[in-house]
């Protein structure tokens, strides 16, 4: 297959033009760290922004920065560790999860599957940052988005809709976000021997208080023994994770007000700040199932509380293996290979009493062919998304197949 | 302000319109008697009035499906409001269009204290979700000044802010799921208790689509538990300068407080005529900077905030000791608006947001233009992120100042855009910035804005005449012109 790598917005609106004139159906990369994901897009040609790179602004006391789609997250944390600043939502590297490698991923690509780490529910996720985008619609025209301030509701938002559309409705060509503060310290209470009830329950108490917790993830023996931190993998006992984060002496008396939540008889301890850095990390990049390439590998959204019901539902009919982020709400879920289409009937199944949507984010092309690796959705809604994707994209030519039906 | 041309044959068919609508939604529910219409001409944004066709007010929604698909068959424009506090115009009727009143639907449907949500149909007031959370200890966290009376709906709607938004977001960043209802009578629920999406994010998108993409009938926000201590640093400047520079310091710095306002001096003076908050008269700027937190972190803040403002040139500072004294220092900020309404006969309110650094320069623009004008303008403005609430002064009743007021406010945006930002912060476009689009987007920009419009609703019956300059045909929006499609280019690297 032929790759078009423009390094210019002008050239990828080129290219995309061509593509559109001829229905030449195009697969949009940056990184490559997340092909593996998704349909299989069944492209006649590359269209590779790795070399659309750069940050082009950064303007730390506007808390703004606008980069290029190819531009490495590497490179972004770099910069702006230089000012104490962060990607507040946490982009996951999910390179070492999908095989492809850490230290890869682009921005381009980690706004394009919406992704975000342990602070999600506090902080928001990839679409909560974005504030402007200039894109290339499959039609090969540019249109832009937003602004560069953080507060701004002119015109539809499309900055959200290109969040998580996967590269199937533009390529986008240059990005704004949102950049905050890093916490000036990190602390992580860690109570050991809980079951999974119990541990939803626990972190359903911390984070229905006002200790701000900022991550809330718990492991099962089994995970925690996978854990690179020798005071989560050590003790061979299931762990539930809080962390806390901000100034100095108000982290220090919330770390006292989440211990206190949970009195005598339970075993606690506390990650400081590089094993927790460490710790969330892995958390957010599900490196647990990162060791087990063939496996099987779901990310459930749930109702928070709701998390080990899911779970429990799933592993009466599979073998499956599972960790929970967002205090619950979200569910990796591990299944041995060769489970017959991925147990894709039964996680969904398990999700219809609650809400929430299943997505297959690691197996074999042969199964991502068959089974849709996105949640289904009802047929009103489904036929709503595919006129949206038309709007965008009216020949079908960006990434066809990498949303299932709406490629 | 032109709106779209009325439909004659439409406004012909009225009395049989308000029939098959009343067969829909018996009872009182169709209002079609002209005095009682008036009650719906206009919303927040005053200056603007047009009766409604007629005006119906549905209580379930299959209701709202039916009244939309009628609508949709017979070829019917729809302009659907909440409460009606638009303040750029998002809820003005059409002399040929049925109004869409969601009151009836007032209720708290549910809360949820573990998975820290509430689902509430869309005629439930802001505030009203705080105060149904608030024995449990939480409460929901966007704040628009109009939190009594403006409707969730209509938040959604709008995305709408408030104060607070800095540290906590704005509505799209609180929200969950809603139901939606499309203008063929569709009905679809979008989120729910659960985080992100399926499928593309429609929840982000229909958020601050202003009523031109369906109707809500359910809406599903987050709740927070509610902050344990807040306190308040009153900090007077000499120059507008100083107080920009001690909010990038205060940023710079790594803190984000709860809320970060400015006043200038006509309407710190205004503020206290009105309510005695106890502002520094002679300082150029005020800032009130609010920590809010457990209370080892607001008091090390509160500290830290008061040494950058003595860095920054500050002339006097005070610090809230107590929820009264804490309380008296937003009075000031909170009645800006009927203060300012006090020492003018009329005000328009704009809205622009702009980098934030920009401020010294944009103020000094607009103090030449105030005397270019002859209107003057007091300013407050919701500091920590740029967004701008210029408050132009005029007097309806002589000739010629609502356009010269009018006149002052576009030049005003036109250089929030010209120095970087947008038109609108948190009020919407609505008719009132309609036909100033075109300074922020180009033709592109828009056409395929309203691309996404023609997906939702493509005979563009919902709420038409709001937010485009230009009613593009959706069929013509499809049309996809080839350039250079056949031809290779041969600079494009290839691999």
């Amino acid at each position: 297959m032929e790759t078009l790598r423009p390094t210019t917005e002008s050239e990828t609106i080129e290219a995309v033009g061509w593509a559109c004139g001829g229905e030449r159906a195009l697969e949009i990369v940056s990184g490559g760290t997340k092909r593996g994901l998704g349909g299989p897009a069944d492209a006649a040609a590359g269209l590779d922004l790795s070399g659309l790179a750069g940050i082009s602004l950064y303007e730390p006391e506007e808390l703004v920065l606008t980069a290029k789609p190819g531009t490495t997250l590497a490179e972004i944390d770099a910069r702006l560790a230089q000012h104490g600043q962060t990607l507040a939502f946490e982009p996951p590297d999910l390179g070492p999860l999908l095989g492809a490698g850490p230290g890869l991923g682009t921005l381009g690509g980690c706004i394009a599957a919406n992704l975000s780490g342990p602070r999600r529910f506090k902080a928001g996720a990839a679409r909560d940052h974005f504030l402007g985008v200039r894109a290339v619609s499959g039609r090969g025209e540019l249109f832009k988005s937003g602004g560069r301030v953080v507060k701004n509701v002119t015109g539809y938002d499309l900055c959200k809709l290109l969040a998580g559309s996967w590269g199937t409705l533009a390529a986008m060509t240059e990005i704004t976000v949102k950049v905050l503060p890093a916490a000036e310290k990190v602390r992580t209470v860690l109570v050991y021997g809980l079951d999974d009830e119990a541990a939803i329950g626990a972190m359903t108490r911390a984070l229905g208080g006002a200790f701000e917790v900022s991550g809330a993830a718990h492991l099962p023996a089994g995970m925690a023994a996978l854990s690179e931190v020798g005071r989560v993998r050590e003790p061979g006992s299931p762990v539930t994770a809080l962390r806390v984060e901000g100034p100095e002496p108000s982290v220090l008396a919330r770390t006292e007000s989440v211990r206190a939540l949970f009195g005598d008889g339970h075993e606690i301890d506390e990650l400081h700040g590089r094993n927790s850095g460490a710790f969330w990390r892995e958390v957010g990049e599900a490196r647990f199932h990162a060791a087990s390439p063939e496996e099987i590998v779901w990310r459930l959204s749930v109702p928070p509380a709701e998390g080990a019901a899911v779970a429990r539902r799933i592993a009466g009919e599979l073998e499956a293996r599972a960790f929970y982020d967002w205090g619950g709400g979200l569910i990796w879920l591990a299944l041995p290979p060769g489970t017959e289409d991925a147990g894709a009937e039964t996680v969904r199944r398990a999700l219809d009493p609650a809400g929430g949507h299943a997505t297959l984010i690691r197996a074999p092309e042969e199964i991502r062919r068959r089974v849709p690796v996105f949640h289904p959705q009802p047929a009103g809604l489904a036929a709503l998304n595919e006129r949206v994707k038309r709007a965008f994209d009216p020949r079908g030519i960006l990434n066809p197949g990498r949303m299932d039906g709406r490629g | 302000m032109k709106m779209p041309e009325p439909d004659a044959d439409v406004i012909a068919r009225r009395a049989g319109i308000a029939r098959a609508l009343g067969e829909i939604v018996p009872g009182e529910g169709v209002i079609e008697d002209r005095a009682a219409l008036r009650a719906y001409e206009s919303d927040g944004l005053t200056a603007y009035r047009q009766p409604p066709m007629i005006a119906v007010l549905p209580d379930t929604v299959a209701q709202v499906s039916a009244i939309l698909r009628y609508c949709h068959e017979n070829g019917i424009k729809v302009v659907p409001r909440g409460a009606g506090t638009s303040l750029s115009g998002g809820a003005l009727p059409l002399a040929d269009g049925v109004l869409l009143g969601l009151g009836k639907f007032n209720r708290v449907l549910d809360i949820d204290y573990a998975n820290r949500c509430a689902v509430v149909q869309p005629g439930v007031a802001n505030l009203a979700i705080s105060q149904a959370v608030e024995a449990a200890g939480f409460y929901y966290a966007p704040d628009p000044s109009s939190q009594i009376a403006c409707s969730i709906g209509g938040n959604v709607a709008e995305n709408a802010g408030g104060v607070h938004c800095l540290k906590y977001g704005l509505t799209a960043n609180n929200l969950l799921g809603v139901q939606l209802v499309l203008m063929e009578g569709e009905v679809v629920r979008i989120g729910g208790r659960h985080l992100d999406s399926a499928g593309y994010d429609l929840l982000g998108v229909v958020t601050g689509s202003e009523g031109l993409l369906g109707v809500i009938t359910e809406v599903t926000v987050r709740i927070l538990p509610r902050p344990p201590s807040a306190r308040a640093a009153l900090v007077g400047f000499p120059s507008a300068e100083a107080a920009g520079d001690c909010v990038a310091g205060v940023i710079a710095a790594g803190i984000v407080p709860g809320g970060m306002e400015m006043m200038d001096n006509p309407a710190i003076n205004a503020a206290e005529d009105f309510v005695a908050a106890g502002y520094p008269r002679d300082a150029a700027a005020l800032l009130i900077v609010e920590l809010d937190g457990p209370e080892v972190e607001v008091d090390h803040l509160v500290d830290r905030v008061a040494g950058i403002a003595r860095d920054f040139g500050a002339t006097s500072i005070r610090v809230s000791e107590d929820e009264n004294e804490r309380e008296k220092f937003w009075a000031g900020r909170k009645s800006a608006f009927p203060a300012v309404g006090r020492i003018s006969p009329d005000y328009y309110c704009m809205d622009g947001t702009i980098p934030r650094r920009r401020l010294p320069e944009v103020l000094g623009r607009m103090s030449a233009m105030s005397d270019e004008f002859g209107l003057r303008v007091a300013n407050v403005f919701h500091a920590g992120d740029g967004n701008l609430h210029p408050l132009i002064l005029y007097d309806a009743n002589n000739p010629g100042e609502l356009e010269r007021a009018e006149a002052f406010g576009e030049a005003i945006l036109r250089l929030c855009v010209e120095v970087g930002g947008v038109l609108t912060g948190e009020h919407g476009v609505g008719v009132e910035k309609r036909d100033l689009m075109g300074t922020m987007f180009s033709d592109e920009d828009l056409k395929q804005q309203q691309r996404l419009k023609c997906a939702f609703d493509p005979e563009q019956l919902l709420n038409p005449g709001k937010v485009f300059p230009v009613l593009h045909r959706c069929a013509e929006l499809g049309r996809v012109h080839v350039r250079g499609g056949q031809t290779r280019f041969a600079d494009i690297p290839r691999f």
